[in-house]
């Protein structure tokens, strides 16, 4: 009902190439997110599957279907989008009522619809409302109900929490999850928060300069980044990343360990340095800590873990999870 | 103590011109009621008897009046639709991405900035002479007999060559309130499944609402009082069939020499023009309010 395929699919502005040219296949009932920093081409693939880009080159199949000079509206999608675009002069009922009427469907049946989209997103109450009248995550809902009234094949989600606060942020990463897993829909979900990519997603597609850098489920992009772009992605805070003699020593170019992977001491270790910022988050503290041998180095270390700025401390990094990139800044396994 | 001081003094320097602007504004307003009361006639000098309300009702039915108020509602209403439809058709194709856009809007604001007298005149001798106009040119090349504009549909006439003045101001507001359309709800209507014209009358008509009232509404108050193009072209006739009440009080007071029965005129198209105001802010104001 909902499988994507892209070929070999090219979009450039002008004589700019905005993507080079992608393959990428998304199963029926996947949650898929692109993650990528600004710039990436990660919304540009988005609007070419949907249809509000023409592609350059290449071929988009939905359900095995060629639909690469398709309209939007025949694509059998819905998308949410990052100002919502909900028509400020209708109501939210209206707003969620627009697709089905332009589907030309009976009057009764729009209504079941609706009030059922409602029901499922907390909106019964506010169905008679303009979206001027309502909060961010309210008006969210309401761009998430336009889109399932539909039913369509895949859902398709442009950086949709991006202008919401950060404690909202993380409700409506939750409710979106549970939609995914109510409707069993595909969904196609484009951010560059690479927390919203880890914890909503069945897969992560990692973009840069219009490239796939990387294709994994979130736990495989970080126990076994590709290369240095995607370990320096994924993962938060970043990995701490080391070059030249004691990467040298296990025959690397770079050598890249975690945070959370570094064991800390007050008394021995392999490594010293002295705490410039320490981060109390409460469940565990981020140093910051200028390393004698190698600069900044980041740790995260249990909430009990009690050290002051100024303070030297010793750190051990876990050999065993440790990353090697070659030269080119792949890994080496 | 201070602020006190500072609001008696800023009034105090304000008092001159507020009271000149008042001065200004109610002394013509005063002597017009008080003239419209009296028996004052530039041919018949003497005294100026107060005679009531005669001069409104000698006004009231006269034959002309309901004639003169039934033009200018149509002068008003055929201009509107003419400029409001127009200017949206315009406004469409403008906002469309073209070679030589920046040109053609400067074309299409051009007439704006022709005083009404003039564009009046050249209408009346360039376009729509019967003998040597263009539109009889036209008409003689196709075979047909050409119309005499000015004679025959006289307040046609007037409202289109009015409307053509008025197209650019319509035609710049509704490309600016275009151009603040929201692109993504464009998409957003795109992706719902709507067509050219769905988008059309439920994204971008609704979107424009608000700037359709205010070209009715400020368009309206200009369009009661046109007079220039209408002295330049036909002078009201033939007849009366192009006489507008702002024609007529014009022809009371400066044909006749009657200032008593054309300042009872003046009020009288005050009054009208303050009930027109009424009915569109009721009709269409709450346009505003969003």
């Amino acid at each position: 009902m909902g499988s994507i395929s892209l070929r070999n699919v090219r979009k450039s502005f002008g004589t700019t190439d905005v993507i080079p040219g992608i393959d990428l296949d998304i199963e029926d009932g996947e949650f898929v997110v692109f993650v990528g920093p600004s710039g990436c081409g990660k919304s540009t693939l988005l609007r070419l599957i949907a249809g509000l880009e023409d592609t350059t080159g290449g071929r988009i199949l939905i359900d095995g279907k060629d639909v690469s000079d398709a309209p939007p509206a025949k694509r059998g999608l819905a998308m949410v989008f990052q100002s919502y675009a909900l028509y400020p002069h209708m109501s939210v009922y209206k707003n969620i009522a627009f697709p089905l009427k332009m589907d030309s469907q009976a009057k009764d049946v729009i209504d079941k619809k609706v009030r059922e989209a409602a029901r499922v997103l907390n909106l019964t109450d506010y169905l008679e409302r303009r979206p001027g009248q309502l909060s961010g995550g309210q008006r969210q809902r309401v761009a998430i109900g336009r889109a399932i009234v539909r039913q369509p094949g895949a859902f398709l989600f442009d950086e949709p929490l991006s202008n919401l606060d950060a404690a909202l942020r993380g409700t409506m990463r939750i409710e979106i999850s549970e939609l995914h897993q109510h409707l069993k829909t595909t969904m196609v979900y484009v951010t560059h928060d690479q927390i919203e990519a880890m914890t909503m997603a069945d897969k992560i597609v990692v973009l840069n300069a219009g490239r796939i850098e990387q294709v994994g489920s979130p736990l495989d992009l970080y126990r076994t980044p590709a290369n240095l772009f995607v370990a320096g992605f994924i993962g938060s805070p970043r990995m701490n990343m080391i070059e030249g003699a004691e990467a040298g020593k296990m025959q690397a170019k770079t050598i890249g360990f975690r945070p959370e992977h570094i064991r800390l001491s007050q008394t021995d270790g392999a490594w010293s340095g002295t705490v410039g910022v320490a981060e109390h988050l409460g469940s565990d503290t981020l140093l910051h800590i200028d390393s004698d041998e190698f600069g900044p180095i980041t740790a995260r270390a249990d909430g009990d873990f009690v050290v002051k700025s100024g303070q030297r401390v010793f750190m051990t990094p876990d050999k065993a999870r440790m990353h090697r990139f070659d030269e080119k800044g792949l890994a080496i396994r | 103590m201070a602020t006190l001081h500072t609001r008696a003094s800023a009034r105090l320097m304000m008092a001159p011109s507020v009271i000149l602007l008042f001065v200004w504004m109610v002394v013509p307003l005063a002597m017009t009621l008080y003239f419209s009361f009296l028996s004052y006639n530039l041919l018949t000098p003497g005294a100026h008897n107060f005679i009531g309300f005669l001069n409104y009702s000698y006004f009231l039915t006269d034959p002309a009046f309901l004639m003169a108020i039934g033009n200018t509602l149509l002068l008003v209403i055929g201009v509107l639709l003419i400029t409001v439809i127009g200017g949206i058709l315009l406004a469409l194709v403008l906002d469309q991405p073209f070679w030589g856009q920046g040109i053609v809007r400067l074309l299409v604001i051009a007439p704006f900035f022709v005083m009404p007298t003039v564009s009046a005149l050249v209408w009346k001798n360039m376009l729509m002479n019967p003998v040597y106009g263009l539109f009889a040119w036209i008409a003689r090349g196709l075979g047909i007999t050409p119309i005499d504009w000015l004679a025959d549909v006289p307040l046609f006439s007037i409202t289109l060559i009015v409307a053509w003045q008025w197209l650019p101001f319509a035609t710049l507001i509704l490309l600016t309130a275009l151009q603040s359309l929201d692109g993504e709800q464009k998409e957003a209507a795109e992706m719902d499944g709507a067509g050219a014209v769905s988008r059309f009358i439920y994204i971008v008509l609704p979107h424009l609402s608000r700037a359709i009232t205010v070209v009715i509404l400020i368009q309206t108050i200009f369009l009661l009082s046109i007079f220039a193009e209408i002295l330049v072209t036909t002078n009201g006739g033939p007849g009366i069939q192009s006489t507008n009440l702002t024609y007529l009080v014009y022809a009371q007071a400066l044909l006749q020499f009657d200032v008593g029965g054309a300042s009872a005129g003046g009020i009288i198209a005050v009054i009208l023009a303050n009930i027109v105001g009424i009915f569109l802010i009721r009709l269409i104001g709450k346009n505003l309010d969003r």
